[in-house]
């Protein structure tokens, strides 16, 4: 059978992973090294009877898109750095009414406007804590095309899970890259579609009443059931609460349903890490780099190993903690000052173990970069 | 129907100040729709953050209740995606053209089928009685106790300028005519936009010396006039008020119908 195989950048992988998740609406504003994302599904889009409009800044596409959600679609917005940042007002307030939508950031330096056309992975933790207030927060990322498609659709999918917001954090490298992608045909990734509420016309329906399994059940604007979204703390009708009872169960809901649902959000991939003495952790492009570096060394017997993460957040600590226990020498790849380095040390036993290999000055971390650190924690110098 | 039929009994009482004039264009609002025959399930109220914006919550439609400026934003997400709901849009004067005014003016300029109702109380109500940019140049506000020297805008003349194809005016003393306003721009196809002088004895009339909610809708009785009237001729400080702009113009959904058209014959 012919495969579809394609050669494109990592922001058309996401463009057709998305599209195959079924996004109906996007809205953006363009910015580098983000816009092709928007640029293709302003084609792609319409002729799917999809919706695309280019708004007038960052905050407004983030707006546009929860408005579109809650009327029952499935949505997404693209940026990039500065307009990441001016996105997380309403991003929050995705999260405080519990509205499903993807928002991809591909990463470039910062902070400010910083380097428009260089990778970076400098935004981990605003992706974690970038808005304001406790909350939860589900981020995914991808090292090749391949994962990027299959990220975004596995973005989409969490999202209306867990009814939440997703952040698909790519950098300028991985979103820049060209390279084969091969298309799944419809049905080998699974699709989630959105839960609708089963709740007759003329019942009270309670858009914010977990069912047992924790799920709420979604009914669309414009539908049978008229019902209140308010960024307020709210109760389970929606309607704005200050009781002490009703706040600390909403708070508690907001986070238990990620945090308490680790396992089943989180994604890794592993290369000999099983008797691995030096292990590599790492995510997004800078995982090329450890990857090579680990294929090389072990032709040549060197026990080296990588784990690379794509769900950082909420960070898979249990599992990073179980894969380190035997390695001598812990390192983080990644291309910002340590952001989840801190995550590893952390989670791990003896975290002096524990060493960084990174590059912030808009260059792609390389394999000599790395080896060269991995030298030092040995003792070998450079 | 009787009002309450149109209102959320949960979510009362509501927080407006007693003589604000906020409770006033929700009613007319509730008659408008009835005017209309609207259907419930088909409308959509999307508001953002002040005591305007609490409208939304005590209106029984599918509501929301978003971000401080932010609600033509949401708006046109659920307009765009769902070109057949009705979309009303309260915005309080400060929600509306300051930290919205982006949104405002590029939602009249894209002619997108949502009515805007700017609540004008000239001032801050929800945070406590700050100047808002359609606070007029001496009056006092707990930010400007020197008296503001920031000089007003003109939302009519901001609208217009804007794009929007449907412009009006009118108070809260003038209820019969902002119900036939309103009810002429919801119908209206295209962006819409109604402001409303509220008042607010609390937090601007106070500070302003018109502490009485009466004196306040007297003044609108007072200093304001129809659209082109003699009286305007002969005291040019008066606010006209009425329909300055009511044009048929290519509608941003209608037009977007036409992009899918052409994408699916394909470039
Ligand atoms: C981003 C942001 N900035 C500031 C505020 C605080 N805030 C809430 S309401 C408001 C002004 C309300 O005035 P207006 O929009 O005129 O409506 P009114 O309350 O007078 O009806 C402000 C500044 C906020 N909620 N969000």
């Amino acid at each position: 059978m012919k495969k579809d195989i394609v050669f494109v950048q990592g922001n058309e992988a996401c463009v057709r992973g998305a599209l195959y998740a079924g996004l109906d609406f996007f809205a953006g504003y363009p910015i580098t090294p983000s816009t092709e994302i928007a640029e293709l599904l302003s084609e792609h889009l319409p002729a799917k009877k999809g919706k695309f409009i280019q708004m007038e800044d960052e905050i407004s596409s983030m707006c546009a898109i929860i408005g579109a959600s809650l009327t029952g679609k499935k949505v997404m917005t693209a940026t990039s750095g500065p307009g990441f940042s001016l996105k997380q007002e309403a991003l929050g307030f995705a999260v405080m009414t519990e509205t499903p939508c993807v928002i991809v950031d591909v990463q470039r330096g910062g902070p400010s406007t910083g380097l428009p056309t260089s990778g970076s992975q400098g935004d981990v933790m605003q992706a974690r804590w970038g808005i304001h207030g406790d909350h939860a927060i589900i981020v995914l990322t991808a090292s090749n095309g391949q994962d990027v498609f299959a990220m975004t659709v596995e973005a989409f999918n969490l999202a209306e899970i867990f009814r939440t917001p997703v952040i698909l954090l790519l950098d300028e490298v991985v979103g820049h890259t060209r390279e084969r992608l091969v298309e799944p045909k419809a049905g080998e990734i699974n699709v989630v579609e959105r839960l609708r509420t089963s709740v007759p016309e003329g019942t009270d329906y309670h858009p914010y009443l977990p069912r047992e399994d924790g799920r709420l059940p979604m009914s669309d604007f414009g539908g049978t059931h008229r019902h209140n979204i308010t960024g307020l703390a709210h109760d389970m009708w929606g309607f704005p609460s200050n009781k002490p009872d009703v706040v600390y169960g909403l708070m508690h809901h907001l986070v238990d349903k990620i945090e308490t649902h680790v396992n089943e959000i989180t994604r890794i991939k592993e290369f000999f890490v099983e008797d691995a003495e030096c292990l590599l952790v790492s995510y997004g492009s800078a995982a090329r780099t450890a990857l090579h570096i680990v294929k090389n060394r072990r032709a040549r017997g060197e026990k080296l190993g990588l784990l690379e993460l794509q769900t950082l957040w909420p960070f898979p600590a249990r599992l990073v903690r179980e894969r380190c226990s035997s390695a001598n020498h812990i390192i983080v790849v990644e291309m910002n000052m340590g952001q989840i380095l801190g995550e590893v040390k952390k989670a791990v036993e003896n975290p002096e173990r524990v060493f960084l290999a990174n590059k912030i000055d808009g260059g792609f971390i390389t394999p000599t970069d790395v080896l060269n650190f991995i030298r030092i924690t040995q003792g070998k110098g450079v | 129907m009787a009002v309450k039929d149109y209102i959320r009994k949960r979510f009362f009482p509501h927080l407006w100040c007693p003589g604000c004039g906020h409770g006033t264009i929700m009613t007319a609002i509730i008659r408008a729709i009835e005017n209309l025959d609207l259907k419930k399930n088909n409308m959509v109220v999307v508001s953002g953050i002040g005591c305007s914006a609490r409208i939304s919550g005590y209106l029984d439609f599918h509501t929301m209740h978003t971000l401080h400026g932010r609600a033509l934003a949401f708006a046109t997400g659920v307009k765009l995606s769902r070109p057949e709901l009705t979309v009303l849009v309260p915005m309080g004067d400060g929600d509306a053209c300051a930290i919205g005014g982006n949104h405002f003016i590029h939602a009249a300029r894209r002619n997108i089928d949502v009515t805007a109702i700017i609540m004008n109380n000239n001032i801050y109500g929800m945070t406590g009685g700050q100047y808002s940019p359609l606070t007029e140049y001496g009056d006092l506000a707990t930010t400007a106790p020197y008296g503001n020297i920031d000089h007003s805008f003109d939302v009519v003349k901001l609208a217009t300028g804007a794009g929007a194809s449907f412009v009006a005016r009118t108070t809260t003393y003038h209820v019969n005519p902002m119900i036939k306003i309103l009810e002429k721009a919801i119908m209206h196809k295209g962006f819409s936009v109604v402001e409303v002088l509220s008042q607010c004895p609390e937090q601007f009339g106070r500070r302003n010396n018109i502490p009485s909610a009466v004196d306040m809708l007297n003044s609108y009785k007072t200093n304001t006039t129809p659209i082109g009237s003699k009286e305007k001729e002969k005291n040019p400080d008066l606010i006209e008020r009425g329909i300055f702009v009511q044009e048929e113009r290519p509608e941003y959904c209608a037009e977007y119908d036409k992009v899918i058209e052409r994408a699916s014959k394909g470039r």
